[in-house]
């Protein structure tokens, strides 16, 4: 089980990631994560985000360097279910005769004996991790039966019900409505106020600096890593997208003061970045809170 | 000839209750090869036994040592090959086990035994041996047991192997278990179907079972049902067509998965036409 007063923190060191085909993965990658924080992990695809994430899971060994989770081995992470993981919405087969329930029950698997016969206090959680996720009422549906963000809701209620502390993400965001998405930013900022270690894999630019403490950029190995003020600026994004961007600027010469005024728009097709013209990220807001961000350019 | 004949001769009876038993052993594993979309694993593996099974009789091992064996082998070979070459891996396990097949064929030749090869072939549940329908018993009570104990992990692996693998469970070791059980099913079944059918008392039930229910419990006793439901049927039916009964059983289940196919309520195809509307 996991321990609430030990400190929690995800150290890579020098890793290094070869394939058996002799790709090399990852190169040289360094960084750290302590209590507390929700980082994104930002990167095209094939930049190295998702072996990133076997390497912190323990399925892939590196060749070099080493990745330790609060302070001990991976391996013993693993023991201490202390580590979940958010699948993508197309790793998941939605034909397989699972209710929502069954599912959200598999994150208590780790905890039980070889039987996995649920006690009281598995049942309980489960019916916890529900309600917080708001997919109480769906416990009974199969899991095909269920909208895009119903399904991710409730892949995070496993993660919940898992008890883990330190939780990675890929693609949270793909094929979820704008309601799902709030909820899911606002159980993430929940989280890390516990002291959870949140990773979210995402090429969804525009929302990292709304919920995203810190940022590891990564192509190949770690570019820039860091809190999301410092990190995620122009020069940073170009690096590690190269001209995969789309790049528009922005001069909104028609408001007094303009040359001030002007704006940078990221965009990979995805939900566009928008940079100030001090090169801050600006909030760019989910659903109605985009209000503020009109605001925040006349400032 | 009267509808209660089959009923009057003990070989019969007996086929019937053998047929049930290995149609529930192979039903209960089919819900998973189907889930896991390990059908072609289940076709492989079958035909790959038959070396081993030639083998075991040479050196008189029990045949389900050999069958094991052989059938383990042919999995982990076409991971190893796939590994180290650029041909896809349905196309590498094709390969391999008709390979495999094709020589136990010629051991099978070569060698004077008192198993006539259309047994192993077909099956012949009407003239099961004492030893043999031991054999076939402790091979299925076996690797029922082992499903039934181990079923909500290998549920989880099929699932979801990611997160079985985050909270520490051995994949590795259940990827093995269900190789086993494989081999272990198509051992039991070897004797009434034959290495030909086996494959479809292996993935039918399974497959019935999948468009009736959406839950997995639920899948289980389904598939089971209509897999002992089929296998005593066409144990019934070959008496009076005269017709190789493990034959029978496959084509009856043939016709239920026709009947899901069509009229089932939820994933059938009238059902989803109406939705469709």
């Amino acid at each position: 089980m996991s321990d609430a007063s030990t400190p929690l923190s995800i150290e890579v060191t020098d890793v290094t990631v070869a394939y058996t085909n002799g790709n090399v993965a990852l190169r040289d990658t360094t960084f750290s994560l302590h209590s507390g924080t929700v980082c994104a992990l930002v990167g095209v695809n094939g930049s190295g985000k998702s072996t990133l994430f076997k390497v912190i899971m323990g399925f892939l060994k590196p060749a070099k360097g080493t990745v330790r989770i609060g302070g001990r081995p991976v391996k013993e992470a693993q023991k201490r279910n202390l580590v979940a993981y958010v699948p993508q919405s197309e790793e998941v087969d939605w034909t397989f005769p699972v209710s929502v329930w069954d599912v959200v029950m598999m994150g208590r698997y780790g905890s039980m004996n070889f039987l996995r016969i649920p006690r009281e206090e598995d049942r309980r959680i489960v019916r916890e991790s529900l309600e917080r996720v708001g997919m109480s009422e769906y416990k009974d549906r199969q899991i095909g039966e269920l909208s895009g963000g119903q399904k991710k809701r409730v892949f995070l209620a496993r993660a919940l019900a898992q008890r883990g502390r330190i939780m990675l993400l890929d693609e949270p965001f793909t094929g979820v409505d704008v309601k799902t998405e709030t909820a899911i930013i606002d159980l993430l900022e929940e989280l890390r106020e516990d002291g959870h270690i949140i990773l979210v894999s995402t090429h969804n630019l525009g929302s990292v600096p709304e919920f995203c403490d810190r940022v590891v950029l990564v192509n190949r190995t770690v570019l820039a890593s860091g809190p999301t003020a410092q990190i995620f600026t122009e020069e940073n994004l170009a690096k590690a997208f190269g001209g995969v961007l789309r790049h528009f600027k922005f001069d909104h010469t028609d408001l007094p003061g303009s040359a001030r005024n002007e704006v940078l728009l990221l965009s990979d097709d995805e939900r566009p970045l928008l940079l100030g013209q001090d090169g801050a990220p600006k909030r760019s807001g989910v659903g109605t809170k985009t209000g503020p961000l009109v605001e925040d350019s006349r400032k | 000839m009267h509808w209660l004949e089959p009923f009057r001769y003990s070989f019969m009876v007996d086929a019937m209750l053998i047929g049930a038993l290995v149609g529930t052993v192979c039903a209960v594993l089919s819900c998973y090869l189907v889930l896991k979309g390990w059908s072609l694993m289940g076709d492989a593996i079958s035909h790959a036994v038959l070396p081993g099974v030639v083998g075991a009789y040479l050196l008189g091992l029990p045949l389900a040592v050999g069958a094991f064996v052989t059938g383990l082998f042919c999995a982990t070979a076409t991971g190893w090959v796939k590994a180290n070459t650029r041909i896809k891996e349905d196309t590498v396990m094709g390969i391999i086990f008709t390979g495999l097949f094709a020589l136990g064929l010629v051991m099978f030749t070569k060698v004077q035994t008192d198993v006539h090869l259309n047994h192993i072939l077909f099956g012949n549940i009407l003239g099961i041996e004492r030893s043999s329908k031991i054999q076939t018993l402790v091979a299925a009570v076996l690797t029922l047991g082992v499903v039934l104990t181990l079923r909500k992990d290998l549920l989880l692996y099929c699932f979801d192997p990611t997160h079985a693998r985050t909270i520490g469970l051995n994949t590795q070791a259940l990827y093995y278990v269900l190789l086993a059980l494989l081999a272990g099913t198509i051992v039991a079944a070897l004797q009434a179907v034959g290495i030909l059918l086996v494959v479809a008392m292996l993935i039918t039930p399974g497959c019935i079972a999948h468009l009736l229910t959406d839950r997995f419990d639920r899948m289980l006793v389904v598939a089971a049902l209509s897999s002992v439901v089929s296998c005593v049927t066409g144990v019934y039916i070959s008496f009076f067509l005269n017709a190789a009964p493990g034959a029978c059983m496959v084509l009856v289940q043939a016709l239920i998965f026709a009947l899901a196919f069509v009229f089932a309520p939820r994933h059938g195809l009238l059902a989803s036409r109406r939705v469709k509307g």
